[in-house]
């Protein structure tokens, strides 16, 4: 009987195979059936948890859009989620993987700082404009570091761009601990507030800023470009048939330098945003790591621009709503990063299972063809 | 399908209100916290402080808090929904909620804040802190004392004020034992990171250091000096259940007392915004119990921690000399309060540079 069993683990495999024609209207209903999964499975887990499964997720999901206060504030934490996204998402079209953004982010509202802080009595809405530009090439340059290495030396640039990130934070620490410190701040490690035109225009009594009509411009932009203009083309090309886009003459060197300039420059400008927008002055924190959700964004948003203002606002309720369970449940906080790891994971699953079919194989150890076992 | 989803919301919706509904006349009391109240430092040392209301005031006042709150914009909104959902006084418990919390403290007048750690206030808002540097001086003198190589290590979080003024109160104690007393120190950058804060006490202790201590959260480097023989010191709690042999005692942060006196201000209508900087005097400060250690050790800790609680000893009390050689404060003086709180020199004999 052991033997028996042993013998037939050994001679049953599962195996992904290509499905012959993936369905159309899948493709599109993948990323709903990952958020539906991601409710099912959360509520089962707060059922576990001995909370109520259908209160938590109200609070989680509802909640947070049942109130003025909590709309601004998801939209608020969307914005930068969104501006990011939309750059990753055109980068990941095109086969090319920065996964850096959280250190052009950094980058970015570093450069941009300089005006407020080197040059603080310069306040005119020029100031402002000016900051907002050298946010963005701050993050454009720091990208193009990882394209530099891919493009001459051929290194990895999912390494080296992640690896990146820590520099530039660490970079960001020094400034604020050392030559940007506020003098009157009695050393603790924070640059002077922000004054005037060095903030970005506010309205309302709560926290919306101009920074949410910059992302939104990026996503039309961007869905425009994808759309309708031959860059948009090149990069679906070089991304699904590099062989077919180096055919038509389009160059992967190019594109490797153009997706990191422009997801890179996004990235600095969210960064820039945050310290002109709800910071209002440098800190060793400036980001609880949009630049690393913004991937989840983009892939939620099945990489088209107007989907990644979707998944941002989604991924925006799942931490606005994981912090009001926290505190009218008493959930830990660890709740929010499941929740997103399970968006990621489900979203991810359903593709692969739109593109492949689950096959059992079973292979006779002494025979050389392979049957299938239905 | 339609109608069972309605039901649910409804349910839900009935739920969630009566959660709101219950609260209304009691006191509300938020807390924010930057780690989890499982770091068994100095989150777990606030916690046992919210738990203390609970306990003490518990007919009159419930406590709800938030973990793992990033010192960022997340924090303002984390201060103004607790705000929002009734809360009529908050503890913001790191030094990175300052500018957050007199944001929201600004929107919300009726409601007092107490940040930790900060020198911010408004009307509404009230700052506290202790005076940890006086456990520092103990058992820096208890470190000089146990050590055979005369070198320490101090794994320090941040170089901020009250982690550069721990530092040279600690120096300060080892010197008046032995005057070649050596410090070497390793930022770990975080408050709360036990995979760094662990290497960090493994480095400490390759360069020779046999006593460690940290002004970091966890128990990380505890757990280290016990597994390589070395001693150490518990931070912000009792951490001798983690090192049994190796810890010779602990700076214990009382929040406890603090937080019930300004939650019965509140209830009684009579809280102001204040500034508390309390040490071993207002029990804010507490030392573990001295343990593996020989006697005349512990009756030289003891008789170190009357002299201070009772005034008599002063751990920056002059001559103190910075590390370039400079005088500080003169024999007969005493650093002044300004000074201890913008902290940004070292003391001669630390082996590091700010």
């Amino acid at each position: 009987m052991n033997k028996l069993r042993k013998q037939l683990e050994l001679n049953v495999q599962l195996i992904l195979e290509k499905r012959p024609q993936s369905s159309g209207l899948m493709n599109l209903f993948s990323p709903l059936l990952a958020i539906v999964l991601t409710v099912v499975v959360g509520g089962l887990i707060f059922a576990a948890m001995g909370k109520p499964p259908l209160t938590a997720l109200y609070l989680y999901f509802i909640d947070p859009l049942t109130s003025w206060w909590s709309v601004e504030e998801v939209l608020v934490k969307a914005g930068p989620l969104v501006l990011i996204g939309v750059g990753l998402a055109v980068c990941f079209k095109a086969n090319v993987w920065n996964i850096g953004a959280e250190g052009q982010l950094t980058v970015g509202a570093l450069m941009g700082a300089i005006i407020p802080i080197l040059w603080g009595e310069w306040q005119s809405p020029f100031a402002l404009v000016a900051m907002l530009c050298l946010g963005a090439l701050g993050g454009a340059l720091f990208a193009l570091i990882p394209a530099w290495l891919k493009t001459h030396f051929g290194v990895n640039e999912i390494l080296t761009s992640l690896m990146l990130v820590y520099i530039a934070q660490l970079l960001l620490d020094w400034f604020v601990r050392g030559p940007w410190k506020d003098p009157n701040g009695y050393n603790f490690p924070k640059s002077v507030s922000f004054e005037g035109w060095h903030l970005l225009p506010m309205w309302g009594d709560g926290r919306m800023h101009f920074g949410l009509v910059v992302s939104l411009v990026a996503a039309l932009v961007l869905f425009w470009i994808m759309r309708h203009t031959l860059k948009g083309f090149e990069i679906n090309v070089v991304g699904s048939a590099p062989r077919a886009g180096a055919f038509a003459g389009f160059s992967q060197t190019k594109m490797v330098w153009f997706c990191f300039a422009l997801s890179g420059g996004l990235a600095g400008l969210a960064g820039l945003i945050e310290v002109a927008g709800p910071i209002g002055q440098l800190q060793p924190q400036i980001s609880p790591n949009y630049g690393f959700t913004a991937i989840i964004v983009a892939f939620l948003g099945r990489l088209n621009p107007l989907g990644v203002i979707f998944a941002g606002i989604l991924l925006a309720i799942s931490y606005i709503g994981g912090e009001g369970i926290q505190i009218e449940l008493g959930i830990s906080s660890k709740i929010t990063q499941m929740f997103q790891g399970m968006l990621l994971f489900f979203i991810l699953m359903c593709d692969t299972l739109i593109l492949y079919r689950l096959k059992w194989i079973s292979t006779k150890p002494n025979q050389s063809t392979t049957g299938h076992a239905s | 399908m339609k109608k069972l989803l309605t039901t649910a919301a409804s349910i839900a919706l009935v739920s969630a209100l009566s959660i709101s509904a219950v609260a209304a006349d009691k006191l509300k009391v938020g807390f924010i916290y930057i780690g989890p109240p499982g770091d068994f430092g100095w989150t777990y040392q606030h916690d046992q402080g919210r738990q203390a209301i609970d306990a003490r005031l518990g007919d009159h006042a419930e406590t709800v808090f938030v973990e793992n709150v990033p010192e960022g914009p997340d924090a303002e909104r984390t201060i103004t929904r607790l705000a929002r959902q009734g809360a009529g006084l908050i503890f913001t418990t790191s030094f990175g909620y300052m500018d957050p919390t007199l944001n929201v403290a600004a929107k919300f007048p009726d409601v007092k804040f107490e940040h930790a750690t900060g020198y911010k206030r408004t009307d509404n808002v009230s700052t506290y802190g202790a005076r940890f540097y006086e456990g520092r001086y103990v058992i820096g003198q208890i470190a000089a004392k146990m050590s055979k190589s005369g070198v320490a290590g101090y794994i320090g979080s941040f170089p901020i004020p009250e982690v550069v003024r721990g530092i040279n109160a600690f120096l300060l104690g080892a010197q008046t034992v032995n005057p070649d007393f050596k410090l070497k120190v390793v930022w770990a950058n975080s408050w709360f990171d036990p995979g760094r804060e662990a290497d960090a006490a493994k480095v400490l202790i390759s360069q020779g250091a046999d006593i460690i201590t940290q002004h970091t959260d966890s128990t990380a480097a505890v757990q280290v000096a016990e597994a390589q023989g070395v001693y150490a010191f518990g931070q912000a709690s009792d951490m001798a259940a983690f090192a049994p042999n190796a810890l010779l005692t602990s700076i214990i942060d009382n929040w406890a007392d603090y937080y019930v006196d300004r939650t019965q201000a509140v209830l009684d209508g009579s809280w102001v915004s204040t500034d508390t900087f309390g040490g071993m005097d207002a029990n804010m400060v507490q030392m573990g119990p001295f343990v593996n250690m020989p006697a005349d050790v512990k009756a030289m800790a003891e008789t170190t921690t009357a002299a201070i609680t009772s005034g008599e000893l002063h751990p920056f009390a002059g001559p103190v000399y910075k590390q370039d050689g400079s005088l500080a404060a003169a024999e007969g003086e005493v650093v002044d309060l300004g000074t201890l709180l913008g902290m940004d020199w070292y003391v001669k004999g630390v082996d590091d540079q700010l």
